[in-house]
């Protein structure tokens, strides 16, 4: 039995108007999302399980704010955040942060896209400290920049290494190896 | 260079085998175990295969005691500089063995990250190859050094004692 | 905040319109120097550090991620410590530094350090007052690489991480894959991956213990724990082929099927370990002076492990009673029969005792696995997912066609985003991934559960002694290859 990763009940939409969109079964989650009018939301079921997380998608603006609210509402446990490049697809970077509600076993997957030529995203580590090393993380490798965080410097790569590896423009830095050909392709 | 290149005498060769008869027997490592393989050296340490029937239980933490380094595991290039200035505190003579695939050659990482071998850092006498590997290879590799340098294969210091 | 830009200065608009604009300390021209210890001038850092509804430039304001540590009266930036730092303001103003405080660098290269972890250590005496972790010597560029490589290989890079459980890495790993494929997995591998991955959890805790053991002080605990570790790790040679890192558990099942002989084999296993623990607990239990170094040592409290973001055995050691396994359940863990140890006081003694505790209960789920396994397949019979047998590659063209598919080119996964996460013996670990159709993944991102303990290490260990540092960075079991991936 196939379990369709999208598995919202109905048609999920692409901005803004939940008024005629679904609304969450959990009812944390509910009342998060009322109070954001841009957030959109998404459900997704776990491989080889019942277990679902929601993934909520906020413009940047709501950032802070999100974090504040979801901590407030139980989703005070903090488990991830992550930056990504999606290089073709305008904007252009995207960060994932991972909330659980231990009280309710509720997992929230939060995310927000900034653009190439302004790559800020507001630190959340005033919300969670925790924070503090993981945005280090999307910095040094993505290059996504967070204002308000207290020590944003290198943290993976050496202090002086230039340029942000994890980004579609930065090359896999591969030596060649004889004999093995079609070994590495981007 | 492969064997002694001239003959000092009897009493000297001799007395050359002894010493290095010495050396062989109780060479005691540095920990430079960086990652995986770290934990297989460590196998090779306990009980199951021991090392300490060759004289090398003794994994000397400070580099100014140990005469053999076992680069253990992934170098990255934040690495590279620290296991450089470790190798350059051992006093001569002293040995390296890489241990891994990607101590020997970057093993499956083949990117900007790490570097692609440990011979472009300090000088190597033995690659073993495992990704990681067993005790009994790397306990292999420990014994060939052990013939190298009992054959005189591996010099080291002024070249005569 | 300020209005807007100023026509010449753009230095000048990010501070506020109270300070004299000859107090202002432009980002170019911070140095020791011109920040004196003053609250004000603190003050007046942390506004313009705080951002502006100007964009911040990309110019770092301390030195902090370097490879040192600042006097502490110019470092406004290093709030990770013990009190106000978690719950009211996030960062707090540093009194004047101390004329007999030194700092010493622990690392990279220390046997204690559980892999190369840097720490930079201001010590007054025997006292720990700052403590640093600097990270990065270990980066393996392994996010990076699995963009590079098919899902069926992606196994093989994700069991590097965490390097003591590679199981979990790869269940971890295969999880997310099925759940964009949107496919499951036959009840005998659920049971499979449950076993290996419990027998791994076993295999890791010993490990951690043996260390811990090691670090305090009983060396033999360190032959010990490697005494028990090897036998679980002859049945994991058996069953994949490898001692470590095994390429085991993959998308669609696992690789192979259990061996021959294997039910004799964990039950002696599961004897002999518990055996083993039992002399563990004999010698370390009351040891005086094992339990004069652990007792109220490296505590921290449920606050604190919430916002850094710890789980696992440290995070429950605190009281925090949260486990994957019984919360968010995976591949069937639901049926068996297992208790989660929590502890009460969050010190070092307490995550032994559970470490101790949780090898007996993973013991305990995998009798329960080999009472209640099923029949049947191993893996997915699906074959855009799992190669075929071998045999049938003899037989049948298509199985040939869909091996040679599988094997040159890979699973094909559609456009699509997963995140899934199992519990580790070091907490959560969680595989997040991106797809955008193909068959190499477009962005994997690893959800170490190392990171979050060595961040908050300053939390646990200022104002204690060295010793105590080692005792709790110890037990909180680091592996490096997950937090530098």
């Amino acid at each position: 039995m196939t379990q369709d990763t999208n598995g919202a009940e109905g048609p999920v939409t692409e901005n803004a108007e939940l008024a005629v969109g679904p609304v969450p079964e959990v009812e944390s989650i509910k009342t998060l999302l009322e109070a954001f009018e841009d957030a959109t939301f998404e459900v997704r079921s776990y491989a080889s399980s019942d277990v679902t997380y929601h993934a909520i998608s906020v413009p940047v603006g709501d950032w802070v704010a999100f974090a504040e609210t979801a901590k407030a509402a139980g989703y005070d446990l903090f488990v991830d955040l992550a930056g990504i490049d999606h290089f073709s697809e305008a904007p252009r970077f995207e960060v994932v942060l991972n909330l659980v509600s231990m009280t309710e076993s509720q997992r929230i997957i939060v995310s927000t896209r900034v653009p190439y030529d302004d790559p800020t995203v507001p630190t959340v580590t005033g919300v969670f400290v925790g924070a503090n090393f993981y945005e280090r993380e999307a910095y040094d490798l993505v290059g996504i920049d967070f204002p308000g965080h207290p020590d944003l410097t290198r943290i993976l790569m050496p202090d002086d290494w230039e340029g942000h590896p994890l980004r579609k423009d930065y090359d896999i830095g591969a030596i060649p190896v004889e004999f093995k050909s079609g070994s590495v392709d981007l | 260079m492969a064997g002694v290149s001239s003959d000092p005498g009897f009493l000297v060769s001799t007395l050359e085998k002894g010493v290095n008869w010495a050396r062989t027997r109780s060479m005691w490592p540095a920990t430079f175990g960086l990652a995986c393989c770290a934990i297989e050296m460590m196998g090779t340490g306990a009980a199951h295969n021991d090392l300490s029937r060759f004289g090398m239980e003794v994994f000397r933490a400070s580099p100014r005691q140990a005469d053999l380094m076992i680069v253990a595991g992934r170098v990255s290039q934040k690495m590279a500089p620290v296991l450089r200035q470790v190798y350059d505190q051992m006093a001569e003579p002293k040995w390296v063995i890489s241990m891994g695939a990607c101590a020997s050659s970057g093993g499956m990482f083949n990117n900007y990250a790490l570097v692609q071998g440990v011979d472009e850092v300090v000088p190597v006498d033995i690659y073993v190859p495992g990704c990681p590997p067993g005790p009994q290879s790397l306990m292999h590799g420990i014994l060939t050094l052990h013939e190298q340098i009992m054959s005189g294969e591996s010099q080291r210091s002024s070249g005569r004692l | 905040m300020t209005d807007g830009p100023e026509a010449s200065d753009t230095n000048q608009a990010l501070v506020p319109d109270d300070v004299a604009p000859d107090d202002v300390v432009s980002p170019d021209t911070i140095s020791p120097e011109s920040l004196s210890v003053s609250e004000e001038r603190l003050k007046q850092h942390e506004i313009w550090v705080s951002g502006t509804e100007e964009r911040m430039p990309f110019a770092k304001t301390t030195d902090e991620g370097a490879q040192e540590i600042l006097p502490r009266d110019l470092d406004p930036a290093l709030s990770i410590q013990r009190g106000t730092a978690v719950e009211d303001d996030f960062v707090h103003p540093i009194p004047v530094v101390d004329d007999e405080r030194q700092i010493i660098n622990i690392g990279p290269q220390h046997p204690s350090t559980h892999g190369v972890l840097r720490l930079q250590v201001e010590l007054e005496g025997e006292t720990v007052r700052r403590v640093k972790p600097i990270i990065g010597y270990l980066h393996t560029g392994m996010e990076k690489t699995a963009e590079t490589l098919t899902y069926a290989q992606g196994s093989t890079n994700v069991t590097r991480m965490d390097y003591l459980s590679p199981f979990h890495n790869e269940l971890a790993y295969s999880l997310a894959v099925e759940q964009i494929l949107g496919i499951g997995v036959p009840e005998r591998a659920d049971a499979i991956r449950i076993l290996m991955t419990e027998l791994n959890r076993v295999a890791s805790h010993l490990l951690s213990t043996a260390t811990m053991g090691m670090d305090i002080g009983a060396v033999s605990m360190l032959i010990y724990g490697w005494r028990e570790r090897e036998i679980c790790l002859d049945f994991f040679e058996k069953t994949t082929g490898l001692r470590m890192n095994h390429n085991y558990i993959r998308p669609g099942g696992v690789a192979a099927d259990l061996p021959d002989g294997w039910r004799d084999d964990v039950v002696q296993l599961i004897e002999t370990v518990n055996g083993g623990v039992d002399e563990y607990e004999e010698l370390l239990n009351e040891n005086p002076i094992f339990l004069d170094r652990t007792i109220g040592v490296g505590v921290l409290t449920p606050q604190e492990v919430k916002q850094y973001g710890i789980t696992g055995p440290v995070a429950r050691a605190s009281g925090i009673d949260w486990d994957l396994r019984k919360s968010m359940p995976y591949s069937g863990i639901e049926k068996y029969d297992f208790e989660v140890p929590t502890g009460l006081h969050g010190d070092v003694n307490d995550r032994y005792h559970i470490r101790i505790a949780e090898i007996r209960e993973s013991l305990k789920i995998c009798q329960q696995v080999l009472e209640t396994i099923p029949g049947g397949d191993y893996r997915n019979p699906d074959p855009k997912v799992t190669p075929p047998p071998r045999k049938r590659i003899d037989e049948s063209m298509e199985a040939l066609i869909h091996h040679f598919k599988l094997f040159t080119s890979g699973i094909e996964v559609p456009p699509g985003t997963a995140y899934q996460s199992v519990e580790g013996p070091r907490g959560e670990i969680g595989c997040y991934l991106v797809s955008k159709g193909g068959t190499k993944p477009w962005r994997m991102h690893w959800r170490a559960p190392s990171f979050a303990v060595v961040q908050s290490l300053p939390a646990m260990v200022s104002d204690s002694l060295i010793a105590d540092l080692i005792a709790a960075l110890s037990s909180t079991d680091p592996v490096l290859g997950d937090v530098d991936r």
